[in-house]
């Protein structure tokens, strides 16, 4: 450090610990700078992510000056003091002693089959600074155990030290302030009011924090001991959030999942989703090729398979790739390649959901090839932030923490839609009101006070379901060009922004390139070592591409990880499957489509492969396989030994698609424009819809304790509407399909809306109702 | 001094030793007559307790002692339908792998419920490997009498803490209730074997 640094440093304090002389910013906290020298102080309730409340008393510390102990953790330091902890101090060592042996009485020290013995710090601290022996010779308290806080977290109250971590957290950071410190002195325990369960999505993170195995979950409870167990860090493939996740295994399972250290994506947490759903990795694989043979599926080996898929292939007409929205960017690459470059089409998207043309013009003209534009540290710093078709709780978990941070430093947010959710409370948003699917109307008739605090350090956020709102990502776009605000796309899957930077989508080549660009296809067909006139023209998307399908000019069909049942019109693909000339699926489980393919490759999970997601930031998170002696391909590795069976060299490895990818300069040419598509006001009330975080998903299957945390299945209506109802214990909503009858709830909803989860049990929009999010349906009290 | 000749001389050894005391056991013919001594490192034993719940309580504690990794043991909850061990937690999985163990010991001492002890039997050889891998069932003591096989309840108004303070002397006939009937000596499904 230089002096003229040491002179400017007005905001540091110089202070001494155990001797050593630093400085330090001002407001650094005694126990952070001892752990920058190296020097550690026993603590439980200490958590940089949380407040400090001294809660534990473990690292009590000697100042000069001042009579009794002070705690570390609590403690700010100041010009010129002088800190001495247990290791040159006798009081503080004799305090930290007293306070352990405090924190033990009570302690039923059943370390043998406690969840947490092996990772311990009551466990470790204890053997550094504890006694051998207990002078206690009364009766331990004991409570009856263990009890659920919620139906996946259990508590175990002896154990507890009472370092209100997991309140702190619940308070804090989830916003989810149900979980307390309850009784006084040595009763003194964790619980809810009355009992009720902790609800909340991240729930999760009170067992990875606690300090002691107070609070363990139920689906990893007695089913292993840390110290055998091997850890890999992994992305997680939930969503597009992006978190860094630890992934432990034995023997070749998968036994839990924690949320890993990324100070710039997750911090420290992870939601519950993210957290305990992995069981799909095990349960229900397809385990080798498979043929169909006389209308019969058979299994067959893989270059008979092969031989198979690409004289299929061959052999038909005009062909079509359906990538889903599941793939790692690598995965997506191979898919957006294959199809330019072995299928020769252009018919390729990776929008396994309700989409529009308006969506695909959006993202070619504002997302693709635009990393890192927007991120989680903006969030923090945003002056406004715009919520448009987005429900971040349920859709971006994570991204919803981090909103509630830059709340609480002061950001505003704003959501456009049709209910005001329980997230949009936590966040205290500010609701604009818009029936679902007259978002544009919304959005264009803002007010001007809300039009006028937009600047620059605006973000607009977009979810998947903007798409389902005709005219609204139109509306964002002319905000954004009329404010200077930035926008960002959320989409809800964990490839699906990897998927757009790989070109998987009609019209789009790899870095946001337009298809119909003459520079673009010269870089691209460079890249990939072809002629440039041999790239196809502009293929079709979404809803077209599904009609294609449906009436037969597109017959040949490749599919990765697509469930018709998460389309509105998953009826008219698989009608077109069933008549399609030849179909190629790609899954690690069975599906409706698996039921209707031609050929069946059976193809790697996360934990077999390594490769990206690419997060709604469009921030590469890298993740290795953590059983690396799986014997399964992935998608590309399937790809790749296809194109050779069509006469076609594609290299499949992962790592050389990386290196591909990144050898292509980021577009610097003109982007295609997102001409305004018109609004249309519908009439009628409209259905307001949207995937809870935890739902019946198919990735969520095989997990009944985290179903059982799952918020209840309501149909949420206005309180006016519900007046007009004449009070209904039940609402029956109508669409063309049918019609699904539930518990009514009133709630903050737009006059005109009704709002119902998309896929929760007791009510899957499209299979039942046959419409989606935005169309009229009738609303009816009492039942069908 | 008369000097034997070389010859003579040389069975010097051989004649004395004709009458001495005979020190070769005759194994296996003979072996009941010479017992190992008793702390003889053998075969391990899953003990019970005198109702005849396990005392194994799945902690691993013996598995992450062993220096050979010769144990494998995976817990599970004692559930209200079934019952294997005092308290919440035992040993659904149990194996040994004679192959690797060297009979060191530490695993007996690591063991926080003297669930696991080691027996004197060391007649351990086999012609093939799986068989070495012994299971729980073939770990398990036996049955003693007023033993019931689990699962079962506890006695009933006891608690855990009353199994690890030695109070239970024998089963009771409340604790035959109807989970009696699908025990299998003991042995829960086998699984993890790998």
């Amino acid at each position: 450090m230089t002096v003229t640094n040491h002179t400017e440093k007005t905001d540091h304090v110089n202070v001494v610990i155990d001797g050593i002389e630093m400085e330090v910013p001002k407001g650094t906290l005694v126990i952070r700078a001892a752990e920058q020298i190296g020097i550690e102080i026993p603590r439980f309730c200490d958590h940089p992510l949380l407040t400090p409340v001294a809660a534990c008393r473990a690292c009590l510390i000697e100042i000069d000056g001042v009579p009794k102990p002070q705690p570390a953790c609590a403690q700010v330091l100041s010009e010129g003091m002088n800190v001495r902890t247990q290791r040159s101090s006798e009081m503080a060592r004799i305090a930290q002693e007293g306070v352990m042996e405090f924190l033990l009485v009570n302690h039923p020290l059943d370390c043998p089959v406690c969840d947490k013995g092996g990772e311990c710090p009551l466990q470790n601290q204890a053997m550094t600074v504890g006694r051998a022996e207990s002078r206690f010779e009364g009766e331990k308290r004991t409570f009856p155990k263990p009890i659920n806080v919620n139906a996946q977290v259990l508590l175990d109250r002896e154990r507890c030290v009472s370092c209100a971590r997991c309140t702190r957290f619940a308070e804090e950071i989830a916003g989810d302030a149900s979980l307390e410190l309850l009784e006084r002195g040595a009763q003194q325990q964790v619980g809810t009011a009355n009992d009720e369960p902790f609800e909340s999505y991240f729930s999760g993170n009170v067992v990875q924090i606690c300090p002691v195995g107070a609070l363990t979950s139920a689906s990893y409870r007695f089913r292993s001991r840390p110290f055998d167990l091997v850890s890999v860090p992994t992305t997680c493939e939930h969503c597009a959030s992006g978190c860094s996740l630890r992934t432990d295994y034995r023997r070749g399972t998968v036994t839990r999942r924690l949320a890993w250290d990324d100070p710039e994506v997750n911090e420290e947490w992870s939601c519950d989703k993210g957290r305990f759903a992995f069981a799909y990795l095990a349960n229900g694989r397809i385990d080798s090729p498979l043929i169909r043979e006389n209308g019969e599926l058979r299994s067959a080996s893989w270059p008979e398979a092969m031989h198979f898929a690409a004289a299929g292939l061959a052999a038909a007409g005009t062909s079509a790739v359906l990538v889903g929205g599941r793939a790692t960017i690598e995965d997506a690459y191979a898919y957006s390649k294959f199809a330019r470059v072995v299928l020769g089409t252009d018919n390729l998207d990776f929008r396994a959901r309700a989409s529009s043309t308006e969506e695909a013009e959006f993202l070619a003209a504002h997302i693709a090839g635009t990393t890192l534009d927007v991120t989680y540290a903006d969030v923090e710093t945003a002056s406004q932030v715009l919520l448009v078709g987005f429900e971040p709780e349920d859709e971006s978990p994570i991204l919803f923490l981090r909103l509630r941070k830059g709340v609480k430093k002061g950001v505003t947010v704003h959501t456009v839609g049709p209910l005001y959710s329980l997230g949009s409370e936590k966040l205290s948003a500010h609701w604009i009101k818009a029936n679902a699917g007259s978002e544009a109307q919304a959005i264009k008739g803002l007010d001007s006070e809300v039009i006028s605090a937009l600047d620059s350090n605006s973000i607009i956020f977009v979810g998947e379901r903007a798409a389902s709102s005709p005219g609204a990502l139109s509306a964002v776009s002319q905000l954004g060009a009329k404010t200077g605000a930035r926008i960002a796309w959320v989409p809800r899957r964990a490839g699906e922004r990897g998927a757009l930077e790989a070109g998987a989508l009609a019209g789009l080549l790899p870095g946001g390139r337009p298809i119909s660009d003459p520079t673009a296809r010269t870089e691209i067909a460079q890249a990939w070592n072809i002629d440039a006139d041999s790239l196809p023209a502009v293929g079709v998307t979404g809803n077209e591409l599904i009609s294609a399908i449906a009436q037969g000019s597109i017959n040949a069909l490749i599919t990765a990880g697509v469930d018709p049942s998460d389309l509105p019109n998953g009826s008219e693909l698989t009608a077109g499957i069933e008549n399609a000339d030849f179909v190629v699926a790609l899954e690690n489980h069975h599906s409706e489509i698996t039921q209707r393919a031609s050929v069946v490759f059976p193809v790697a999970v996360v934990t077999e492969k390594s490769g990206s997601f690419m997060n709604w930031e469009g921030r590469n998170k890298p993740f290795s396989a953590a059983f690396r002696e799986a014997l399964t391909l992935t998608d590309a590795g399937v790809l790749s030994m296809l194109a050779s069976a069509m006469d076609v060299q594609l290299n499949g490895d992962t790592r050389a698609l990386r290196k591909e990818m990144n050898s292509l300069q980021p577009w610097s040419g003109s982007r295609t424009e997102l001409k305004p598509h018109a609004d249309s006001v519908p009439v009628g009330t409209t259905l307001a819809t949207w995937r809870l975080l935890i739902d019946s998903s198919v990735m969520q299957e095989g997990e009944p304790h985290l179903a059982a945390t799952a918020r209840p299945s309501l149909v949420a209506v206005s309180s006016a509407m519900f007046e007009q109802l004449g009070k209904p214990e039940v609402i029956t909503v109508t669409g063309p399909k049918g019609s699904i009858t539930l518990p009514a709830q009133v709630a903050e909803v737009s006059s005109e809306s009704v709002w119902l989860p998309m896929n929760s049990p007791e009510s899957h929009i499209y299979a039942q109702l046959g419409c989606g999010y935005g169309e009229v349906v009738t609303v009816k009290g009492g039942a069908a | 001094m008369l000097e034997l000749p070389a010859a003579v001389r040389g069975f010097g050894v051989t004649f004395g030793t004709i009458f001495k005391k005979v020190v070769t056991e005759q194994y296996p013919e003979d072996a009941s007559k010479y017992p190992p001594k008793p702390r003889f490192h053998g075969r391990h034993q899953l003990n019970r307790w005198a109702d005849g719940l396990e005392k194994c309580i799945g902690c691993e504690l013996c598995a992450w002692a062993c220096p050979a990794d010769a144990i494998f043991v995976q817990g599970a909850d004692n559930s209200a339908e079934e019952r294997f061990s005092p308290g919440e937690r035992y040993g659904r999985v149990y194996q040994i792998n004679y192959t690797r163990c060297i009979f060191c010991g530490l695993c007996i001492e690591a063991c926080p419920t003297r669930a696991l002890t080691m027996t004197n039997e060391f007649e351990l050889a086999d012609n093939n490997r799986a068989d070495l891998i012994y299971e729980k069932q073939d770990l398990l003591g036996p049955m003693l009498p007023g033993m019931l096989a689990p699962p079962h309840e506890m006695v009933p108004g006891t608690t855990d803490s009353d199994y690890y303070a030695n109070k239970i002397t024998g089963s009771v006939p409340e604790q035959s209730g109807p989970q009696q009937n699908n025990s299998q000596e003991g042995a829960p499904e086998q699984g993890g074997a790998e």
